[in-house]
């Protein structure tokens, strides 16, 4: 039972699902602040990168996640900076971000691509959790960082609901005029919240290449993992516990492809089944493309739109 | 209209606070500019503990520009703001807040989506880390008792009415614990009743020795609710005085500068030929009660009809069907002898029908269009724009209209709303039109803007013009029209001559319990 093929595709997806959960809520602090953050995907590849090559060098690879989390933090204060202090559109200063960040990491990466990375996180099962039956398999037979994901997301919808930062960050996200008036200091919510976004897609990418790819490669390591994350902070209203479902299912997704296949699933190709992550966005995102459906989504009435105090 | 029973509270809290002590806060030759505008310059005001203090003055005159300096909004270009005698440099709101200054803007601050406790508890330092909801609770029970707001703590802002949602705001900044306490126009979104309410807790706040500035253009709330009056004209003091020396006619000769004449105006003339010609028109939308239900009426060459109902009666309807805008689903519509139903806005306005609609800047004016581009809207265009006769069109529009803006190529958006109504009749009453439909032409203006605007229509009337004039606001019909209908879900439910309207049977019957 314990090995049976579904069982071992859910612990997989847990496994698909966890750099999608982190940095896909990254990007909802940075959203719900009203910041728009399209380079997730930038952030993920400058962070993995990163995290190889610190890893690769030291052994070490918690070394080299704290320095992809360093690297997809401070490309985010480069958006903060332009979208916060400079007002530009957020759209623009997003997609500039992935561009720059595809590049940077194409150059860093290439005397090191193809070349497998020895410093792994490992599973660490969890003591007595990890002997249930089923779940235990699931679940508790992962890795550290699957664990500190809950964590986070635990953490965040405390943050988010019940404390006096989360109330002003919320505030921020819906109206920056109000918040402002009301003595909470805007810009810096802002920077804070998309920087931290910029941590949380630096550990996804590093997370990635430390214990998912073998190996890295700049067009096999993320994917499109950053994309797929911008719609599940969509798919999620917003809210952290329901965005760790939604990772988990786009991951189960993600991994569905091979599951089929090992099931003996015939008649579906196997391209069509590797699409269906990517599908899964746009049926989401083209849902959420109508104003209205977005507001009842729970979308930050501000997102998106910068904030200037003295206008009239 | 507003608030004349709080005047019986009045001037029991100004007798507290002796005129020895220093203002809690005052402005001393500020001054303030914004691209192309003086919003204020070399401005004094000061405010006294215990004292409800208004600003008043016209649309632009720089109310609101200085209560956002006093509160920290804005920062003065020159000049000193003084908190208990002491100058202060009131960087942000957050600093304001801090001295116990506090302002209920116009667009009020609040976020929606959150409940009313968290509202009040935004930006709060004085909260703990973590949220807890019976201290709130508790402390808006306590205000709600003392000046009279009562408001469910866990009911979302989005979904209360607007009166509600102004006591959150106030509320708000007492949890805050200011003294002095800006409103910005707080009766313009509410009822007579609602305003009353509003006054009897400013009354009660002032008689607890905090102060309230109260910003209006008003003549007759601010002789109901202040002790004091400072009056502002073009960004700067005409004058302070206080309440009970002054009256009606002193206050708006120092508001707009000269005389002022909102008597009545009638035709003089016996109107002419039937103009406008509609008959049993009826609005009836597939599965909802009907809108408009079977109404006739005709407008003569040189007369003001007035459709007077509470909002939601079938008045925005009714000026759709006729200026094209929608198709009614019975009867037809006769502009200058030509049928017009259903044919769209473009036909009625080729047969002489001019269309000033109650909401300005979504139905009138492109709001961010220049005011050049906005006059161009209606003006039968060819491939090409020729643009030195729109800017010359413009430039007469600004010059005859007195439209205070930059120029020509000022973006709508930024001008005041008095301004705003100038370039919409200026586009509207400079075409040769022989019928014109205005719905609430001169809500949200001040006095010399409602005066000039009903000078405008009375002279359209003179040369002929059939005018129809819909509006909630009975004073605006009863100085305008020559014969008044009332507007009763749908139905014309009384029609009298403008000079003998009696003021209870139409409110009576705009209550629908007249007919």
């Amino acid at each position: 039972m314990n090995d049976s093929a579904i069982v071992l595709t859910l612990a997989a997806a847990v496994a698909a699902g966890t750099p999608l959960a982190l940095a896909a809520l990254g990007e909802l602090l940075t959203e719900r602040a009203g910041v728009l953050n399209l380079g997730v995907e930038g952030m993920m590849l400058l962070g993995a990168v990163t995290a190889f090559l610190v890893g690769d060098a030291t052994a070490d690879p918690w070394l080299g996640l704290v320095t992809g989390m360093l690297t997809g933090g401070a490309l985010a204060a480069v958006h903060a900076f332009l979208s916060v202090t400079m007002r530009a559109n957020q759209i623009v200063a997003g997609l500039a971000l992935v561009i720059f960040g595809t590049g940077l990491s194409t150059f860093l990466g290439q005397p090191v691509e193809g070349r497998p990375l020895t410093a792994r996180i490992t599973t660490a099962a969890v003591p007595v959790l990890a002997d249930i039956p089923v779940a235990g398999r699931i679940l508790f037979q992962q890795d550290l960082v699957v664990y500190a994901t809950w964590a986070l997301v635990l953490a965040a919808t405390f943050y988010l609901t019940r404390t006096r930062a989360g109330l002003s960050l919320r505030a921020v996200g819906e109206s920056p005029a109000t918040a402002d008036a009301m003595g909470v200091r805007v810009a810096a919510t802002r920077y804070a919240h998309t920087i931290a976004g910029g941590l949380l897609a630096g550990a996804g990418g590093a997370y990635l290449i430390l214990a998912r790819v073998p190996s890295w490669s700049q067009a096999a390591t993320t994917n499109g993992v950053g994309w797929i994350a911008l719609a599940l902070v969509v798919f999620s209203s917003w809210r952290p516990l329901r965005l760790l479902a939604g990772a988990y299912l786009f991951g189960a997704a993600l991994r569905a492809n091979f599951a089929l296949q090992a099931a003996g699933v015939r008649g579906i190709p196997a391209e069509v089944l590797a699409l269906l992550p990517y599908l899964l966005t746009i049926a989401v995102m083209i849902g959420l493309s109508f104003s209205d459906l977005r507001r009842r989504a729970g979308a930050p009435a501000a997102l998106g739109l910068p904030y200037v105090r003295d206008e009239r | 209209m507003s608030g004349q029973s709080a005047s019986g509270a009045r001037r029991s809290g100004a007798d507290a606070a002796s005129s020895a002590e220093a203002p809690v806060v005052e402005a001393r030759g500020v001054g303030k500019v914004f691209p192309g505008v003086t919003a204020n310059a070399g401005v004094d005001l000061a405010v006294r503990r215990g004292e409800v203090h208004a600003l008043l003055g016209e649309n632009g005159a720089g109310k609101s520009t200085l209560a956002s300096i006093l509160c920290g909004l804005y920062q003065p270009d020159e000049g000193t703001v003084l908190v208990d005698g002491r100058p202060v440099t009131l960087r942000n709101p957050r600093d304001g807040l801090a001295r116990g200054i506090g302002m209920v803007h116009q667009h009020f601050r609040l976020v929606e989506r959150f409940t009313v406790a968290e509202n009040i508890v935004l930006g709060d330092r004085r909260q703990p880390l973590v949220l807890s909801a019976g201290r709130v609770r508790s402390a808006m029970v306590e205000l709600g008792e003392r000046y009279g707001l009562s408001i469910d703590p866990d009911a979302r802002v989005g979904d209360l009415a607007v009166g509600e949602q102004q006591r959150v705001e106030i509320t708000k900044m007492l949890y805050r614990g200011v003294d002095v306490l800006l409103l910005d126009e707080p009766t313009a979104v509410l009822t007579p009743q609602e305003a009353d309410a509003l006054f009897t807790t400013l009354r009660a706040m002032a008689a607890d020795g905090k102060a309230v500035v109260l910003i209006s253009h008003k003549l007759g709330e601010v002789l109901a609710v202040a002790d004091r009056v400072t009056v502002l004209r073009d960004g700067r003091v005409v004058g302070a005085v206080a309440a009970d020396a002054t009256d009606r006619h002193q206050l708006a000769t120092m508001m707009v500068g000269r005389e002022v004449d909102l008597s009545p105006r009638r035709a003089q003339s016996p109107p002419g030929v039937a103009v406008l010609d509609v008959r049993g028109v009826s609005l009836r939308p597939p599965g909802r009660p009907a809108r408009l239900a079977g109404v006739s009426l005709q407008v003569h060459a040189g007369e003001v009809v007035g459709v007077a109902g509470v909002a939601g009666n079938g008045q925005r309807e009714l000026a759709e069907v006729v200026a094209g805008l929608r198709a009614p689903t019975e009867g037809t519509v006769v502009v200058a002898g030509r049928g017009t139903t259903g044919r769209g806005a473009r036909a009625a306005r080729g047969a002489g029908l001019a269309y000033v609609p109650e909401d300005r800047l979504g139905t009138g004016l492109a709001p961010s269009l220049s005011i050049a581009d906005n006059l161009l809207l209606t003006r039968p265009l060819g491939f090409f724009v020729d643009r030195r006769t729109a800017t010359a069109d413009a430039r007469c529009v600004i010059e005859r209209f007195d439209v205070k803006a930059t120029g020509p190529a000022a973006a709508v958006r930024g001008l005041s709303g008095g301004n705003v109504q100038k370039v919409l009749l200026g586009r509207e009453l400079s075409d040769s039109c022989t019928v014109l439909v205005v719905a609430s032409p001169t809500r949200g203006l001040d006095v010399g803007a409602i005066e000039f605007v009903r000078d405008l229509l009375d002279e359209r009337r003179r040369g002929g013009v059939g005018v129809l004039l819909l509006s909630e606001d009975l004073d605006e019909i009863r100085a305008l029209a020559d014969r008044i209908l009332v507007l009763f879900e749908g139905r014309i439910v009384l029609e009298r001559a403008g000079g003998d309207a009696d003021l209870t049977e139409l409110g009576l019957a705009m209550a629908g319990a007249g007919a």
